[in-house]
């Protein structure tokens, strides 16, 4: 019969079937190849992960990354903060204009924006520059091919990605709590430190985590802005495989960044529905 | 409650920060009217020559056209998978749907050098690095993921009565498809297919490995003029890229709006 409920059942998984069959062939099956790659590849053994131990150039440019990653969600998730807390305040009118702003920023091509802040640090970029002509400083700042220019580089793509957890915590907020600690005598200081901020903890956990994944394969930024002096995990696994072609250590690097992002998105899922953090993903 | 100082301080901050965010991205409009040969702020005169150059360029032409041919065959591909598998998760609505979903969802949040290396990988073998085909296939696996968020949250909202109505009152599957359930996801089904659009236009990883020297994208071109640094081209065809998107952006802003117009006018 048409409408029963077992053929509706069928017909659900057969529409399902095209993608999930390109994804299994295209994408699953070459990322488990991958993963086995990193134990037989030149050998079969662990040889590929004992090089992290045994060599200091893999150490420096795991510590490198990491050191990055976190210094980039620190700053992106505190300027992220006082957006979504400036937006939810707000009238909605000006809401709607930050919105906008947020949004604006979130679509422009990494690319184009990593090609801008190329333009604007270089020794004769446009901040130098202006520095130089009012007299503020009498050397141009260094801001490329060092950490310095990577993280501006980094810090301005993640803010956006930080800001959408948190505003989809800040508006879950129940503002009767809020009313109650400054009726009961509060300041606005203390509601803020002690009733506000611990009820935004689930948005500021999943916004710290989403931008530190984001930030752990990042590879546009911090290959041009770091012009080959910062080098990251992603920059290594790209020269290891178009130009040494060693691909167990790519294989090695690929592998840890790949458990490690799941990791992170396990303990996510537990402070917030991952759907909530990637629903608000460029809607 | 009246904001304190602190408030009031913060929001000027955010005002800041979100310029902070946007203007840095225009410095490419100025720079692409330098009348000088190299990269460099124009300083009084304003000039033409690299839009002019930008147009004329055999190399920027061809590439300005392959990502569009690429982009829309990605957008149509992504959408249909996308939709077509987001309908039957919501059909089966079980467990198992929902953890195939979060298995489909996986080429968003897997770092995209990793997956550059899982389409090196597989295609190298099979001959598609450097084609079409191979650029389609891979920007379709990463944009569709898109597809399936937006047609499911527009498919939260529709009445699954609806669908039981129109099969009761005789119509097949198919019919019940083309004229109940697609025409009351649009919003979400021309979402996803714009995003995935601008995924696959804007993509440079993945296209990195896979593509050498008959399929060159406009991201791809504009990577080896950055890479390069002096001339200022590139700062042309960053803007056509902003203003691209631009266009996408507003396109979707306004299609964001109808279909919240016509949800409130619906309850």
């Amino acid at each position: 019969m048409n409408g029963s409920p077992l053929t509706r059942f069928g017909t659900g998984w057969l529409l399902v079937l095209p993608f999930l069959a390109l994804v299994v062939a295209l994408f699953l099956g070459p990322i488990a190849n991958i993963l086995w790659l990193s134990v037989t590849d030149p050998e079969p053994g662990l040889g590929n992960y004992a090089a992290l131990v045994t060599s200091d150039n893999l150490a420096g440019i795991l510590w490198t990354t990491i050191r990055i990653c976190v210094i980039t969600t620190a700053f992106s998730v505190v300027l992220g903060y006082s957006i979504a807390y400036a937006m939810v305040h707000v009238a909605q009118g000006s809401r709607n204009r930050m919105l906008g702003l947020l949004l604006v920023s979130f679509w422009i091509s990494v690319l184009v924006r990593t090609f801008s802040w190329l333009m604007l640090l270089g020794r004769k970029g446009l901040v130098n520059e202006t520095l130089l002509g009012i007299g503020l400083i009498a050397q141009p700042i260094e801001f490329m091919r060092n950490e310095l220019g990577v993280l501006i580089g980094m810090v301005h793509y993640m803010i956006p990605y930080a800001v959408l957890p948190l505003l989809a915590s800040m508006q879950n907020i129940d503002t009767r709590v809020l009313a109650a600690s400054r009726s009961l005598g509060a300041t606005g200081t203390q509601t803020f430190w002690r009733i506000y901020l611990p009820l935004t903890k689930p948005g500021l956990v999943a916004a710290a985590l989403l931008v530190f994944i984001l930030s752990l394969g990042f590879y546009v930024t911090p290959a041009i802005l770091g012009g080959g002096k910062v080098l990251m995990v992603a920059e290594y696994i790209s020269v290891q495989i178009l130009v040494t072609l060693r691909w167990g250590t790519a294989a090695m690097l690929a592998a840890l960044m790949l458990f490690g992002v799941l990791a992170l998105l396990f303990v996510m899922s537990r402070f917030m529905k991952l759907s909530t953090v990637f629903g608000g993903a460029k809607a | 409650m009246k904001p304190g100082l602190p408030a009031i301080l913060n929001r000027y901050g955010a005002w800041l920060i979100l310029l902070f965010l946007v203007a840095p991205a225009l410095v490419a409009i100025p720079v692409s009217l330098t009348p000088k040969g190299f990269l460099s702020m124009p300083k009084g005169d304003y000039s033409a020559r690299h839009f002019e150059k930008l147009f004329t360029s055999e190399e920027w032409m061809s590439s300005f056209w392959q990502s569009t041919v690429i982009g829309l065959s990605v957008a149509v591909l992504a959408t249909a998978l996308g939709t077509f598998c987001a309908i039957g998760l919501w059909r089966v609505a079980s467990r198992w749907g929902e953890v195939v979903r979060a298995f489909l969802l996986l080429p968003l949040v897997v770092p995209p050098i990793i997956s550059a290396m899982a389409f090196y990988r597989l295609m190298v073998p099979l001959g598609l690095i450097d084609t079409y085909a191979g650029l389609i296939l891979a920007h379709t696996v990463l944009a569709a993921p898109l597809v399936l968020i937006t047609v499911s949250a527009s498919l939260a909202g529709f009445d699954p009565r609806l669908e039981q109505a129109s099969r009761n009152l005789g119509a097949s599957n198919w019919t019940t498809m083309r004229r109940v359930i697609l025409p009351s996801i649009r919003p979400g089904v021309l979402a996803g297919a714009i995003f995935a659009f601008i995924a696959s236009w804007d993509e440079i990883v993945v296209t990195l490995f896979l593509s050498k020297f008959s399929v060159y994208t406009l991201p791809r071109r504009m990577w080896n003029g950055i890479r390069e640094n002096t001339d200022p081209t590139v700062a042309a065809a960053a803007v056509v890229l902003i203003a691209v998107t631009l266009i996408f952006f507003l396109i979707q802003a306004l299609n964001a709006r109808r279909s919240r117009n016509s949800a409130s006018g619906e309850t």
